[in-house]
């Protein structure tokens, strides 16, 4: 299974304030749509998407990636390993 | 194990046989949570899974033992305790942990559970709690709360349930406490903590098992469950252990319950006999890495 590639860095290291960001991966044919990860991000990164996976479940798609600081909430909650999140320092943008 | 882990994949995929996914559990269910907070826990103490073991009951819980990629056993039903005793026994520098239901580990293992607990077998044992017998179909459990409906009591439940923190605490076990899948970092923090604790740790997770407990209920969905756990939690710790019952549609305590020190069983063992038979008696080869 490939992970959708749905990173946050921003265009030639301008990203936005703060000391971090983060980057989100999702399995979209390993979730079974419970949507623990949209409704227990602290940051409301994510919604579940109108069009469904292969086994019929929708999965999530991410809808405000800038608001993602990397906390793998997401990842924690996920009872199907299909999501999680990985913090970056902002000096690390390049 | 390669720390060479690619950012893309899931942090549980090192330690699980990932060929064996996708996994039995419905969408919804808690247990796959308390897989995450483990793979966190053992990422953040650095622990050798040369020296890990992980030994599970039957049930939907004890499916946990099967899908971790360590020295991992599924035992025959209620009996993950005895099986990791002998583990524990035979090798003591691993780190044995114990994942089961409510049902396998206090009804069916339940004198397993409380003479490991008096004799401080030196194990981590994680309660998996959602109220029922899942796998087989919606029996009354150990714990279901009063009133509540089940396909053995389809008019409600009239026996008292077990309240597992204060069954755990006065069996004699060191480590006592209790969080619901939504406490994902404080489960976390509880199993790093019981990494270290020499002795019987008792960990007990509240979990949402929608298709079973959850429908036959009226209570919702998982999501459902997990917005009660949030809502209706409070966090005790230190709370005495005789009050923190669970009631149909009432507060869950959570918390550390108890954190205190005694001889393991294998400690015990050689104290007395060293004392009894000096010279003669050659100490056991404890020394778990902490
Ligand atoms: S890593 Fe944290 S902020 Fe980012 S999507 Fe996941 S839960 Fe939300
Ligand atoms: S928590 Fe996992 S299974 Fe549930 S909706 Fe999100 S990605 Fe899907
Ligand atoms: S029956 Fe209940 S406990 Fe078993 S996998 Fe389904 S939701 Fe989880």
């Amino acid at each position: 299974m490939v992970a959708a590639k749905v990173g946050s860095k921003g265009k030639n290291g301008t990203k936005k304030k703060g000391k971090f960001f983060g980057e989100v991966f999702i399995v979209r044919e390993r979730c079974k749509g419970c949507g623990f990860c949209v409704e227990f991000c602290p940051t409301k990164v994510l919604a579940l998407d109108e069009a469904m996976n292969e086994k019929g479940y929708h999965p999530p798609i991410i809808v405000n990636i800038e608001a993602c600081n990397g906390c793998d909430l997401c990842g924690l909650y996920c009872p199907d390993f299909a999501i999680h999140g990985i913090r970056h320092r902002n000096k690390e943008v390049g | 194990m390669s720390k060479e882990t690619n950012k893309e994949m899931n942090p549980v995929e090192p330690y699980l046989r990932m060929d064996r996914m996708p996994h039995i559990w419905c969408s919804g269910c808690g247990i796959g949570i308390v897989v995450n907070c483990f793979v966190r826990a053992l990422q953040k103490s650095k622990v050798d899974i040369n020296k890990l073991a992980v030994v599970s009951g039957i049930g939907c819980t004890g499916r946990i033992a099967g899908y971790f990629k360590v020295d991992s056993f599924h035992t025959t039903h209620g009996r993950p305790i005895p099986f990791a005793t002998g583990l524990k026994t035979a090798r003591p520098d691993m780190n044995v942990w114990v994942f089961s239901g409510e049902g396998d580990l206090v009804s069916i293992g339940g004198n397993h559970f409380i003479h490991a607990a008096r004799r401080n077998a030196d194990l981590k044992v994680i309660c998996v709690n959602n109220f029922t017998y899942a796998m087989t179909g919606g029996q009354v459990g150990p714990t279901a709360p009063l009133h509540s409906i089940a396909t053995t009591a389809p008019y409600g439940t009239y026996d008292q349930p077990f309240n597992l923190p204060f069954l755990a605490e006065s069996s004699g076990a060191v480590y006592v406490a209790r969080w619901t899948t939504f406490h994902v970092r404080q489960l976390v923090k509880s199993m790093q903590e019981i990494k270290n604790k020499p002795g019987f740790s008792f960990l007990e997770v509240i979990a949402p098992c929608p298709t079973i407990y959850q429908r036959r209920n009226r209570l919702g969905d998982g999501l459902a469950g997990m917005r009660y756990y949030k809502e209706r939690s409070k966090v005790v710790n230190g709370a005495d252990t005789r009050n923190v019952d669970i009631k149909l549609g009432g507060d869950i305590i959570v918390g550390k319950f108890i954190d205190r020190d005694r001889p393991t069983q294998l400690e015990a063992m050689d104290q007395e006999l060293s004392h009894k038979l000096g010279d003669k008696y050659v100490p056991y080869p404890t020394g778990v890495e902490r």
